[in-house]
């Protein structure tokens, strides 16, 4: 229960400043197309400089919640997931707006977000600090390869092509090694005088998430959205709640799902909802009115998306792997402060981490008590001009790179890794595995180097990396990860060649 | 877009993809110290050989993921690419960073609106809109941030 000797701090003025603008902003950053939770948090990190750590985290933690939350709103009134954990919400949230249902689906969206976010909150508040004294046991072999795991677990699980996902981890592995080796001081891959200094994680992570972005506003050309954004008549809370507690079932599948896939690194809140929404449309007794405008069906996708939050957190707080590209951002937003993740982040600095998961938990009533009041607002801004937008996150792109170290190299590293990351994405290469082995490159490294010392004065490196319990069982899951989802790519291709056949 | 052009797309992709990747494992396994390339050649060695794959995969056809892009959108990006790489690896320094903003702002705006570009009002709204943006952002970063940019904060 230590968690609550940290709670009173939530609530400093300017700590509860910064928890009420983060989710202000994020609820309408969320319901804006285009700007994914990755993205928004990311170009928030510079605004982080200034504030002390617990702040910067507070805010980004704030933002990360809301964006989710606050995609809710674009998929209901405009049939446009804000972000693609929303996508399941489309389904029957848009149904219910045409209907005239709007407010009862946004109510309902937000409390059920905000039942399975504060599940997923309290399961992060339990399971961190029993998992960080149990992570004390891990050695460099393990965190090697517990790495290795995050970057083959996303670059295998994110996007289509197994060999493009493991690629990109590779690519993202390799520009982590760009700069002075920590050990010799020797020059590596420094091909231009902006990469002396390595690559600068919070502009890379700029400029591969807000850069692409901005191009494919600009492949879209002077076409105007023609998005109707619905009505949003006034509708009683309390109903809302009332139709809510109809479907404990739909809530509880949701916030369970949610928050098992939170855990596994790589999978993201977009299957945390389909998945939700799949499995109680398998155990509803009106599994018919799905797709129609059903309640069942919001409540599963939004409790089970925003579920997933607080345990994507805990192999970041446990063990600094972190296991989203969300969770990677917020570890830049750490490593700016000095701060690293890990076994004795709860020993060293328990004000920093125990304030940030208490203000992801008051930051999920927040969310609900906001999101209700400016989810008509958050659907006027959802409608900026692509222009506007593009034109805005480029120059914070510019500015938040530049202002990490008042560098103009920052600036050309974001831009470039921006450009070539939109043109990797059009040939299916996913940004998700790339960012992991950019920021899991050094701990792999700086492990591997530690393990092959201290194979070179024991058995031998084959027996350090490759024997032992928990070493046999992270590359059995390193192996499984990548054997299934060259299997289910497999199985998909003939899949589809069969229904091609078949057309 | 024709049937012929994501093939060749995906051939020149995956083409610069395993240069790179060849290149980075000649480093890695010809630079000294070779201590210090400890890692990148044990990376290099599974990225060639992914890179190579997915390479040969393009140039047999056999690619399966990714749609490339379309010549409209080629047309539609190139104007908004260029000008956001002059504002970035030029003007941004060389004009100062809130003048290059307004500046690479307004035109972004002017080519990407699908409002009229005839009538008056459509372009006292792109000023505005433009002078209201700069003022946030001089505020934001010159005020409240404290982060000085080339040229000093005034530019």
């Amino acid at each position: 229960m230590e968690f609550l000797l940290y709670f009173g701090d939530v609530f400093t003025p300017i700590n509860f400043a910064l928890l009420l603008a983060g989710t202000i902003g994020g609820l309408i950053l969320g319901a804006t197309p285009g700007l994914s939770p990755t993205m928004a948090v990311a170009l928030l990190i510079p605004f982080t400089f200034q504030l002390e750590a617990a702040q910067g985290l507070i805010l980004l933690g704030a933002a990360y919640t809301s964006t989710v939350a606050g995609g809710a709103v674009s998929a209901i009134l405009l049939k446009i997931p804000g972000a693609p954990a929303n996508i399941a919400t489309t389904l029957d949230g848009h149904t219910m707006a045409q209907k005239g249902e709007g407010a009862k689906a946004l109510q309902l969206s937000f409390l059920s977000s905000a039942v399975g976010g504060v599940f997923g909150v309290m399961l992060l508040i339990f399971l961190t600090p029993v998992l960080a004294q149990w992570a004390l046991a891990f050695g460099p072999s393990h965190l090697f390869w517990l790495a290795i795991l995050g970057v083959t677990i996303i670059g295998s699980l994110d996007g289509n092509s197994l060999v493009k996902g493991l690629l990109s981890g590779c690519i993202g592995l390799w520009l982590a090694t760009i700069g002075f080796d920590d050990i010799m001081g020797a020059q590596r891959f420094i091909f231009h005088e902006s990469l002396g200094g390595g690559i600068n994680i919070i502009a890379a992570l700029i400029g591969l998430f807000a850069i692409p972005q901005v191009i494919t506003m600009f492949a879209k050309g002077r076409k105007q959205e023609g998005a109707e954004v619905l009505e949003v008549a006034k509708h009683k809370v309390s109903d809302a709640v009332r139709v809510m507690t109809k479907f404990p079932r739909a809530l509880g599948i949701g916030t369970a799902v949610g928050s098992i896939i939170g855990l596994i690194p790589g999978v993201g809140g977009q299957i945390a909802g389909l998945v939700a929404y799949d499995q109680t449309k398998k155990f509803s007794s009106e599994r018919e009115k799905f797709g129609t405008g059903h309640p069942e069906g919001i409540i599963a996708a939004e409790s089970a998306n925003n579920a997933m939050v607080g345990p994507s957190l805990v192999p970041l707080l446990t063990l600094s792997i972190p296991g989203s590209p969300t969770a990677a951002v917020l570890l830049g937003g750490l490593l700016i402060h000095g701060i690293f993740p890990g076994s004795d982040l709860f020993d060293n600095h328990p004000d920093v981490a125990w304030t940030f998961i208490n203000s992801m938990l008051v930051g999920q009533i927040l969310m609900c008590i906001f999101g209700l009041y400016v989810a008509g607002l958050a659907a006027r801004v959802a409608q900026v001009p692509q222009s506007v937008m593009a034109a805005v996150v480029l120059a914070l792109a510019l500015f938040g790179s530049y202002s990490v170290q008042s560098s103009m190299g920052d600036v050309y590293v974001m831009a470039s890794l921006g450009i070539m990351m939109y043109f990797l994405e059009r040939f299916g290469f996913s940004a998700a595995p790339l960012v992991l082995g950019l920021i899991l490159g050094p701990i792999a490294e700086s492990n591997f180097i530690q393990g092959s010392m201290i194979a070179n004065a024991t058995d031998g490196a084959f027996v350090y990396f490759f024997y032992g319990l928990l070493n046999v069982f992270l590359i059995g899951v390193v192996i499984a990860s990548v054997v299934y989802s060259g299997w289910m790519e497999l199985r998909h291709r003939r899949y589809t060649t069969k229904e091609e056949a078949m057309a | 877009m024709t049937p012929s052009l994501p093939r060749v797309q995906h051939i020149i992709g995956s083409g610069v993809v395993a240069v790179v990747g060849v290149t980075v494992t000649y480093i890695s396994y010809t630079a000294q110290p070779a201590e210090a390339f400890l890692f990148p050649r044990l990376i290099s060695s599974v990225f060639v050989v992914l890179a190579l794959w997915t390479f040969a995969k393009a140039c047999l056809g056999w690619t399966k993921v990714g749609e490339g892009l379309s010549a409209r959108q080629m047309l539609n990006l190139a104007p908004g690419l260029a000008v956001a790489l002059v504002y970035i690896f030029w003007a941004a320094k060389g004009l100062g960073f809130y003048t290059a903003t307004a500046g690479a702002f307004f035109i972004l705006l002017s080519l990407y609106d699908p409002a009229p570009h005839g009538a008056v009002t459509t372009w006292i709204k792109r000023a505005v809109i433009t002078a209201v943006f700069s003022a946030v952002m001089y505020l934001l970063f010159a005020q409240l941030l404290n982060v000085f940019t080339p040229r000093e904060v005034l530019f």
